[in-house]
């Protein structure tokens, strides 16, 4: 019983002029490179990586827009794109923001998507349009035409579509966008909110400190890769604690620590550090006290999920691939 | 579809036709003949003699251009405007089905056309009512038939005009499957029309001519004879189903094939 999964799932855009907007005049731009989704039920799923990593891709893949180029992949056990009008209805989604007529209400928008579902029942509709979006805070605008809400009511309009019927999954792409701080907070406890009523919620991000709070597990896309997955425990434990030690002999500090057979070994100005692997810490102060080093600080310091996000995903504005 | 301002304008505006033409028709009869240069010519005389031949001139005036353009604004926006405002997405997630949403799409374009014809007729017959005597009408032949069978006529007339526009509204169907951008798939879709009405006078080109898609628009007045060329009719109404079929198949293939990247 798994939420998503997907095998090789890959997707490689035509190149020219019509192609992905990044391929430029190569041919094939390949936008999502064989990754293997693995979102178990009752999760919220951290679908991380820089824009233009293939995150909405792969949504638009998992949705049944886009075809892959290769691989399969199943929604709540159904195979996509094949059967996917037997099990979208279970899904609801917040893609690539949010799109509505402009010339209809928050209500009207609504009622025509609710519409368009052959399998919810329009005798509810009524209700259940008025529950999304009281849920979402947006009900004293329900009449307003959409062209004159603001943008995170947009984005809380788009929230509230994927509400309108009981969902076993919910899937959100950078929910956040465009919200300001007391947005994204509200945004965080609505998922929060989804996943104490047992539904699976996906959602991606570009940034890490926006999921960090509310996932219980993630996976970090890098051009088109799936570089990790894994529980958020797991991907802290995959970042190694080092030694940090302030001295004004970093030189010999290097060596002590090296000597004591600590990997990565490096004196840069004022300050050695090393992975600290197995070693005890309060060994490590001994000895380099032993051998002389003045020792103004000694710390060990465990890295951030920042420095591990950015560490899978690659640092600035390079584009590679 | 009728809430949306847009539609309603365009229904308002294919209703200000025949108004517009029957005012300026009754200005000018008084002088002789208000005849123009539409293929309707014949219609023209009657016209003072019966209000009734108003709808005919004003159908047959507004096929040309008007009528088009109202059909082609609905259905080259019908996919391509939903890709444009990115509800497609949504749409299809829902999910909506694109065989039905395509389905849904083709039967509001059918249904806009309709209306949209049977406004102009009815406007124009009101008109006709209020500005020229009404009596039993003659028909191009010669030969008079009652009231009420000339209406009949006009019935079949006002359908065969709708089916002529949903055959455009396929064609315009098909291309908006091919572009987010809405008033590409429009100009698109008018295009094809002008070029083919243009083609269609063109002595040289006229072994193409029964293939064009507006080559039988103005064949309704086959019904305006006793007794009625249905052959013509019939191989008119052929030419709508062709072009309605080829084209809906066209957008069925595009539109359950390709990814919606809007």
């Amino acid at each position: 019983m798994t939420a998503i999964a997907t095998s090789g799932l890959t997707k490689r855009f035509p190149g020219g002029a019509g192609g992905w907007p990044l391929a430029g005049k190569r041919p094939g731009q390949l936008a999502v490179d064989h990754i293997d989704l693995d979102v178990p039920r009752n999760s919220v799923y951290g679908f991380l990586g820089p824009n233009g990593s293939g995150k909405t891709t792969t949504i638009r893949m998992l949705l049944g827009l886009a075809f892959p180029t290769s691989g399969t992949a199943a929604v709540l056990d159904v195979p996509i794109p094949a059967e996917a009008n037997r099990v979208l209805h279970k899904v609801g989604s917040l893609v690539e923001g949010p799109a509505f007529y402009p010339f209809l209400s928050g209500y009207a928008n609504l009622a025509r998507y609710d519409a368009a579902d052959r399998t919810a029942d329009p005798r509810t509709a009524r209700t259940r349009i008025g529950e999304a979006l009281d849920r979402v805070g947006l009900l004293p605008a329900a009449n307003k035409r959409f062209r004159h809400y603001s943008l995170g009511m947009k984005q809380r309009l788009a929230i509230a579509a994927g509400l309108l019927r009981p969902r076993e999954l919910i899937i959100l792409d950078e929910p956040t966008n465009g919200l300001d701080p007391q947005g994204t907070r509200e945004v965080r406890a609505l998922v929060r909110q989804i996943a104490a009523d047992g539904t699976t919620v996906f959602v991606s991000s570009h940034l890490l400190a926006e999921v960090e709070q509310v996932c219980s597990h993630v996976g970090v896309m890098r051009t088109g890769k799936l570089v990790f997955q894994g529980s958020l425990p797991e991907l802290r434990r995959t970042g190694a604690a080092r030694v940090v030690v302030q001295t004004s002999d970093a030189e010999k500090a290097a060596k002590v620590l090296a000597s004591l057979g600590l990997d990565n070994a490096q004196a840069a100005d004022g300050e050695a550090t090393a992975t600290l692997g197995d070693a005890e810490p309060e060994r490590v102060c001994a000895e380099l006290v032993q051998a002389g080093v003045g020792v103004r600080g000694f710390a060990v310091a465990a890295p951030s999920l920042e420095d591990l996000f950015v560490g899978l995903t690659g640092e600035g504005f390079a584009i590679d691939g | 579809m009728f809430g949306r301002r847009r539609n309603q304008a365009l229904l308002a505006v294919t209703a200000a036709f025949p108004i517009l033409i029957g005012i300026a028709l009754k200005i000018a009869s008084p002088k002789g003949r208000g005849g123009g240069p539409n293929s309707g010519t014949a219609f023209f005389d009657q016209l003072a003699g019966n209000g009734v031949f108003l709808t005919f001139i004003a159908l047959s005036s507004l096929l040309i251009l008007v009528l088009p353009v109202v059909v082609s604004v609905v259905a080259g926006d019908s996919i391509a405007g939903e890709a444009g405002y990115g509800t497609l997405r949504y749409l299809l997630s829902v999910p909506a089905g694109r065989t039905r949403l395509l389905a849904v799409k083709f039967g509001a374009i059918v249904v806009f056309g309709l209306c949209a014809t049977f406004v102009i007729a009815a406007v124009a017959l009101v008109m006709g009512a209020i500005l020229f005597p009404v009596g039993p009408v003659t028909l191009l032949s010669g030969t008079t038939v009652s009231l009420g069978a000339g209406l009949v006529r006009l019935l079949f007339v006002t359908l065969y005009c709708a089916a002529a526009m949903a055959a455009l509204g396929a064609l315009g169907l098909a291309i908006s499957t091919l572009t987010e951008h809405a008033i590409g798939a429009i100009a698109a879709a008018m295009i094809a029309v002008v070029t083919s009405e243009v083609v269609d006078n063109v002595p040289q080109l006229s072994a193409v001519g029964p293939f064009l898609p507006t080559h039988w628009w103005l064949d309704f007045d086959s019904l305006l004879r006793a007794p009625v060329d249905s052959a013509v009719l019939a191989r008119g109404l052929l030419s709508f189903a062709v072009y309605a079929v080829l084209c809906c198949s066209f957008a069925w293939a595009r539109f359950t094939s390709s990814d919606v990247t809007s």
